[in-house]
C-alpha cells in the first residue's frame, strides 16, 4: 500500500478527527483509542477531503505557511496515515 | 492515607459507563463483582448526562458504554445523543443480544461511534454454553447488520481454556464477519474468572501456540483487520500497567453511580469509593481518597520502592495483589521479582490439574442467583 500521486485522499470514515480544547490538540479518534496529532500532521489531515491530492495538499500547505520544499515531509506522512488505515484513495 | 504526596494530577481521558449490572448472558469469566446482586440499584438519565458533561469538561474523550448489558438500558440512544453532543467517541460494549436493526439505525442517528460485539466461540455449541445463552446466531446475525450501516465493529473473544483450541476457525470468523479490529481477551482473572480460574487457565503451551496462529494471521489480514491481543499476565515475568497508572485515564463509574479507578476497586478494602451522588466527578478525579489511594509511588513496597521499573508498570494491578496475597500494597505476584511470585506458580499448577483430572468441576456461572450464592 503506497500513496498514488495522482489520486485524490479522503479521511477515513472509520475514524474521525477533532480538536480537543482540553488538549489544546487535534486527535485521531477511533474504537477504544485516541492519536495526539502534532499540528503539521493535523493540518494535513484537515486537507484529506477527497478533494485534493498529494501534489495539492503539499501546495495548499506551502502557500498558507509561507514556505516551500514540503514535499518530502507531506508525502512521508501520508504513508504513514495510510499504513494507519486514517486516509483512504478512491 | 497513601498518596498523599503532591503530584500533578492528570485529567481523566477515557470513561466506562457500566449502565446496568443486568445481562442476558451468564459467562463465568464476567469481570463484573462476585456481589454485582447487592448492587442493584442504577442511577437514572439525568445522572448520567451530568456525569457526562462533567468529565467530557475535565478533558474524557472516549465514553465506553458498557455494562453488564447497556442495551437493557431503555435510555440508552438519549444519552449516546448527549454524548455526541458533547463530543466524545461512543463505544457501545455490547453481547449483541438484543439488538435489532431498528436499534442499531436508531443508536446511528443519536451519533454512536463504534460497537464492540463479544462472541464467546466459534461454534454455536461452545458459544452457546459459554453464554449460558442461546446468542450465537443472534449474535452472527448482528455483527453482518453493525457493518451494512456503517460502524467501525470490533469483535471481542475472551480466550480460555475451554476456546483456546478454536483460535484459527476465530481468526477466520472475525474475518469473514467483517471485523475492523479482533480483540483478543486472554482471560484476566478478576470477579467471575478468578472464581473459575481453575478451569479458565490454558497452560503455558496452549498460550504459546493459540498466540504463534494469532500472530500470523495479524500478519495476513494486516491491510484489513488489526488484531489486538491482551497479554496473559500469568504467563508473562513483569506486570500489566494496569489502567495506565492509577488515577491517571480511566475513570470507572459502576451502575449505582460508585466511581472506581478499575472496575475491580470496590473489591480492595477501606477505599471508600465516592459515588456521582454525592460528589462531582471533578471532586472525586481530584480530591478523593479513592483517587488519590495509589498516585504516583510513594505508597510502594519493596521490591517495587526501588524498582528501576516503577515508572513503567506501577507495580502492576493493585485489585490482582490484593486478591492473590492479600495485601494490595505489594507487588503484582505477576513480577518475576516479587517474593510471591509462588503464588502464580502455585495457580498454573492448579489449573494445569485441574486440566489433567478425569472430574472437572463445572463452571459457575455469572447470574443473580451464583451472585447472592457466593457473596
Amino acid at each position: 500500500m503506497t500513496i498514488n500521486q495522482e489520486q485524490t485522499i479522503t479521511f477515513s470514515p472509520m475514524h474521525r478527527l477533532q480538536w480537543e480544547e482540553a488538549q489544546q490538540k487535534d486527535v485521531i479518534l477511533y474504537p477504544e483509542g485516541m492519536v495526539e496529532l502534532n499540528q503539521s500532521s493535523a493540518e494535513i489531515l484537515k486537507l484529506c477531503d477527497s478533494s485534493r491530492t498529494p501534489n495539492q495538499i503539499v501546495i495548499e500547505l506551502e502557500e498558507k505557511f509561507s514556505t516551500s520544499g514540503l514535499t518530502n515531509d507531506v508525502n512521508s506522512f501520508l504513508e504513514v496515515a495510510l499504513q494507519n488505515g486514517w486516509i483512504q484513495q478512491p | 492515607m497513601a498518596g498523599s504526596n503532591n503530584l500533578k494530577i492528570t485529567p481523566p481521558r477515557w470513561l466506562l459507563a457500566e449502565l446496568t449490572y443486568k445481562c442476558p448472558l451468564q459467562c463465568p469469566y464476567c469481570s463484573n463483582p462476585i456481589d454485582y446482586a447487592q448492587h442493584s440499584t442504577e442511577i437514572g438519565t439525568e445522572d448520567w448526562k451530568r456525569v457526562l458533561t462533567q468529565a467530557r469538561k475535565m478533558g474524557a474523550v472516549q465514553l465506553g458504554f458498557s455494562g453488564g448489558e447497556p442495551l437493557t438500558r431503555q435510555d440508552l440512544p438519549e444519552l449516546v445523543q448527549h454524548a455526541r453532543q458533547l463530543g466524545y467517541y461512543s463505544n457501545l460494549i455490547t453481547s449483541g443480544y438484543g439488538l435489532t436493526e431498528e436499534k442499531i439505525i436508531q443508536l446511528k442517528e443519536a451519533g454512536l461511534d463504534h460497537i464492540q460485539i463479544s462472541i464467546q466461540a466459534s461454534t454455536q455449541e461452545l458459544n452457546d454454553h459459554l453464554a449460558g445463552t442461546e446468542s450465537y446466531q443472534t449474535k452472527k446475525e448482528v455483527a453482518h447488520l453493525v457493518k451494512k450501516h456503517g460502524y467501525p465493529m470490533v469483535l471481542c473473544v475472551v480466550i480460555h481454556r475451554e476456546n483456546i483450541h478454536q483460535m484459527p476457525e476465530i481468526l477466520a470468523m472475525a474475518e469473514e464477519l467483517g471485523a475492523d479490529y479482533l480483540e483478543l481477551a486472554n482471560t484476566q482473572y478478576y470477579g467471575w474468572a478468578h472464581k473459575n480460574r481453575d478451569l479458565l487457565m490454558p497452560t503455558k503451551e496452549q498460550f504459546e501456540e493459540a498466540e504463534a496462529i494469532a500472530q500470523a494471521y495479524k500478519e495476513k489480514v494486516a491491510d484489513k483487520m488489526k488484531i489486538y491481543y491482551v497479554i496473559p499476565d500469568f504467563h508473562e515475568d513483569r506486570p500489566k500497567a494496569c489502567m495506565n497508572g492509577w488515577g491517571t485515564t480511566f475513570l470507572t463509574i459502576a451502575p449505582d453511580g460508585v466511581a472506581l479507578p478499575c472496575h475491580s476497586a470496590r473489591d480492595l478494602p477501606g477505599l471508600e469509593c465516592p459515588s456521582v451522588n454525592d460528589y462531582s466527578v471533578e471532586e472525586i478525579w481530584n480530591e478523593s481518597k479513592t483517587f488519590n489511594f495509589f498516585r504516583g509511588n510513594e505508597w510502594m513496597k519493596e521490591p517495587c520502592r526501588s524498582c528501576d521499573e516503577k515508572e513503567k508498570d506501577f507495580g502492576g494491578c493493585r485489585c490482582q495483589a490484593y486478591m492473590l496475597t492479600g495485601d494490595m500494597y505489594k507487588t503484582d505476584p505477576v513480577c518475576s521479582k516479587s517474593p510471591d511470585r509462588h503464588v502464580i506458580h502455585e495457580a498454573l499448577d492448579a489449573a494445569r490439574e485441574s486440566a489433567l483430572s478425569a472430574d472437572e468441576q463445572p463452571l459457575i456461572f455469572r447470574n443473580s442467583k451464583n451472585s447472592k450464592k457466593y457473596s
